[in-house]
């Protein structure tokens, strides 16, 4: 259930004015690790970005056929699209300081 | 106990194989790798672990009917296809089929921040996807290694491996996984052999500056299979594995005999020559003529319309024609005819077992009825001389099994004749014939004998070699009184023999004559003394005649004169 409320909140967001940063998070369904990454994942937005980003997420078990195209290895994975350069960022996002960094927010 | 039943008729049922296609080696698995099981080939670099992967894929999917889906870790897919392209696959067009599927994942350490907690889900979805698009049975992923590279949580990827591999059994595909060769350990992590059913480890070794390639199954759950090690060949055939002893001594054998091309060496092998099939060995020190003979051989078998398999290691097939033409044999035109073919190259082009390998493929192709090899003993620079002979035997093994006749030559290095070869074979050969130089009176020549033939009468004659521009022949030896005369002794004692004979014949003549004499003067005896005795004869007759004409006139006369004293009588009366 929490999977589509997300969903929900995933479409809407594109919708908002251009964003500084555009995310993508690669989830397999209902996982415990993709729960917990999208958990982590809000609350950082919550707190450094409010307002400024724009999240994707992907179910990467709906299109599969996603996967060769995005490289997918490792999952859940966290695509920074925008701001430059693109980073990738594989596991439940836990490590709050090494997603920061990914993030560009922190040095 | 119905439990226990029912696990027994489990247990009976076979492992069903899926064969590779790759040559030799589904012989030595027995019938293949197993269906839907994980696979590991591990080695080090450069020993063909993915061209072994690839042609597992490609001939699934040619000769078998099964896509397959090709995961690399390592190459591009364009590369990939460059590589194999030189084997001769179309890697694009078996993809646009949908047979094959390449899917290259692309991991870069650098690109990636790992920020807790995560698995291989994408990895499993992607292959997956790929698996279920083209409904693949095989699949090879190469090579895992690069998952441990590219990614830092090794419990994580320890454990999705084992996932993916129990995933990979569920699948139901026959997969084959590349795996870099570890320190002590089959592979880096150690892991995926314990988690394959098969593993096959691939070498590559070079010994005295001789590189060989070995295949060995390190294991094969729930199969027997070859335990040795086997070597294998890359051209542009793609791999051949050797399978090579035959560890029956089962072969079929012919009674059927061959000429040797030498109408007195067939009389000395009880005048019908070798045996079809048989192993001949031909060894006698430098310059005794062994070519000469082998080059004989394969001369006789292309007359028979056979063809011939000429092997050399030591001289070109430029060079051997031209000097075989010095004896009156013409291979130019055996070749032209396409019933000879020369393989000229030098013993240390390759390993043992790789001239092993490719007189195999030559011979599986040509299929010969003779094979020859020029000489042996050259290979000795490549190998010890256990190898050699351990090579010979499977050679043997795998002609016999053919019904190949095969000769080989050997140089004995020691003058004095050692009544074994330096390879020793000379126990496994069926014929042994023995070329030395008998030196005596200042000059060197040559003389044969059999050392053995087995299942023939043969003569235990030394006979002389001599070798003409009209070709080869056996002359007999002369025993004299210091021994076996050869060369120019053997023509003085033949000339003393010839002049022998016509002092005899000379002497003979001359008794005739004399008896002829003898015979004349007698005749002409008996003819006077028959004159004599004719005349003798007619003396007597003569006197004989007289009286009897006397005789006879007498009575004539007296009756005579009795008539006419009658008449005077009665006329007298009558004048009375």
């Amino acid at each position: 259930m929490q999977q589509k409320e997300e969903h929900l909140d995933e479409k809407e967001l594109p919708q908002k004015s251009t964003k500084e940063y555009v995310l993508r998070l690669f989830i397999t369904g209902a996982t415990p690790n993709s729960v917990r990454a999208l958990t982590n994942l809000k609350k950082l937005c919550e707190v450094y970005l409010k307002g400024k980003y724009s999240l994707e997420i992907i179910d990467v078990y709906q299109q599969a056929d996603i996967a060769e195209r995005e490289q997918l290895i490792a999952l859940p994975l966290l695509i920074k699209k925008l701001p430059l350069p693109e980073k990738r960022m594989i596991g439940d996002l836990s490590d709050t300081d090494k997603v920061l960094k990914g993030l560009g927010l922190k040095q | 106990m119905p439990p226990k039943s029912k696990y027994n008729t489990t247990q009976l049922k076979k492992l069903p194989k899926t064969p590779t296609g790759v040559k030799g080696l589904d012989e030595i698995t027995r019938g293949g790798l197993p269906k839907g099981r994980p696979t590991l080939v591990c080695g080090a670099a450069g020993c063909g672990k993915t061209l072994m992967a690839t042609e597992f894929i490609v001939r699934g999917a040619l000769e078998f009917g099964e896509p397959g889906v090709f995961m690399t870790f390592e190459e591009q897919a364009e590369e990939l296809e460059m590589n194999v392209a030189s084997l001769g696959i179309n890697l694009p067009k078996l993809q646009k089929e949908g047979l094959v599927k390449i899917d290259h994942v692309h991991i870069d350490k650098s690109e990636i921040e790992e920020t807790g907690e995560y698995d291989l889900d994408g990895l499993f979805i992607r292959l997956g996807y790929a698996i279920d698009s083209i409904g693949a049975k095989r699949v090879v992923l190469d090579t895992l290694e690069n998952l441990f590279a590219g990614l830092n949580n090794q419990a994580i990827l320890r454990t999705e491996l084992r996932r993916l591999f129990s995933w990979l059994k569920e699948k139901g595909v026959t997969s084959l996984i590349t795996g870099e060769k570890g320190e002590g350990t089959l592979t880096r992590q150690g892991l995926e052999e314990y988690v394959s059913d098969c593993v096959i480890l691939l070498e590559h070794r070079v010994v005295n500056q001789i590189s060989t390639r070995l295949m060995r199954i390190v294991k094969y759950r729930g199969s027997i299979h070859g335990t040795n090690e086997y070597p294998f060949l890359i051209d542009e055939d793609g791999i051949s594995v050797l399978p090579i002893t035959s560890l029956m001594l089962n072969s079929d054998v012919s009674s059927q005999r061959i000429s040797s091309g030498l109408p007195a060496l067939d009389k000395m092998l009880g005048g019908k020559g070798f045996f079809r099939g048989s192993s001949i060995l031909i060894s006698g020190t430098a310059g005794t003529g062994k070519t000469s003979l082998a080059a004989y051989f394969a001369n006789e078998t292309c007359k028979r319309k056979e063809r011939c398999l000429y092997f050399a290691f030591e001289e070109s097939p430029q060079q051997i024609i031209r000097n075989m033409k010095s004896i009156g044999i013409d291979l130019k035109a055996h070749i032209d005819k396409g019933l000879l073919e020369m393989h000229a190259a030098r013993p240390t082009l390759n390993g043992l077992e790789m001239h092993l390998v490719s007189i195999h493929k030559h011979v599986k192709r040509f299929k010969p009825k003779t094979v020859i090899l020029d000489p042996i003993t050259n290979l000795i620079t490549v190998g010890s001389v256990s190898e050699v002979k351990a090579m010979l035997i499977r050679l043997i093994d795998f002609l016999q099994t053919e019904q190949i006749t095969v000769l080989f030559t050997a140089l004995s290095l020691n003058t004095i004749v050692t009544e074994q070869t330096d390879e020793g074979v000379s126990s496994l050969v069926d014929a042994w014939l023995l070329v030395r130089d008998i030196e005596s009176n200042g000059e060197r020549n040559r003389g044969m004998y059999i050392m053995k033939s087995r299942g023939m009468k043969h003569s235990n004659q030394v006979r002389e070699f001599v070798i003409t521009d009209e070709g080869l022949d056996l002359v007999d030896v002369y025993l004299g009184t210091d021994g076996v005369l050869t060369g120019s002794a053997r023509e003085a004692q033949q000339l003393l023999e010839a002049t022998g004979q016509v002092l005899r014949k000379h002497a003979l003549s001359r008794k005739d004559l004399e008896i002829e004499r003898k015979r004349k003067v007698l005749e002409a005896k008996i003819a006077s003394l028959q004159e004599e005795f004719e005349s003798v004869q007619d003396e007597l007759n003569k006197s004989y005649v007289e009286e009897e004409l006397t005789k006879e006139i007498m009575a004539k006369n007296r009756r005579k004169m009795m008539q006419s004293r009658q008449t005077k009588n009665t006329g007298n009366g009558s004048k009375k």
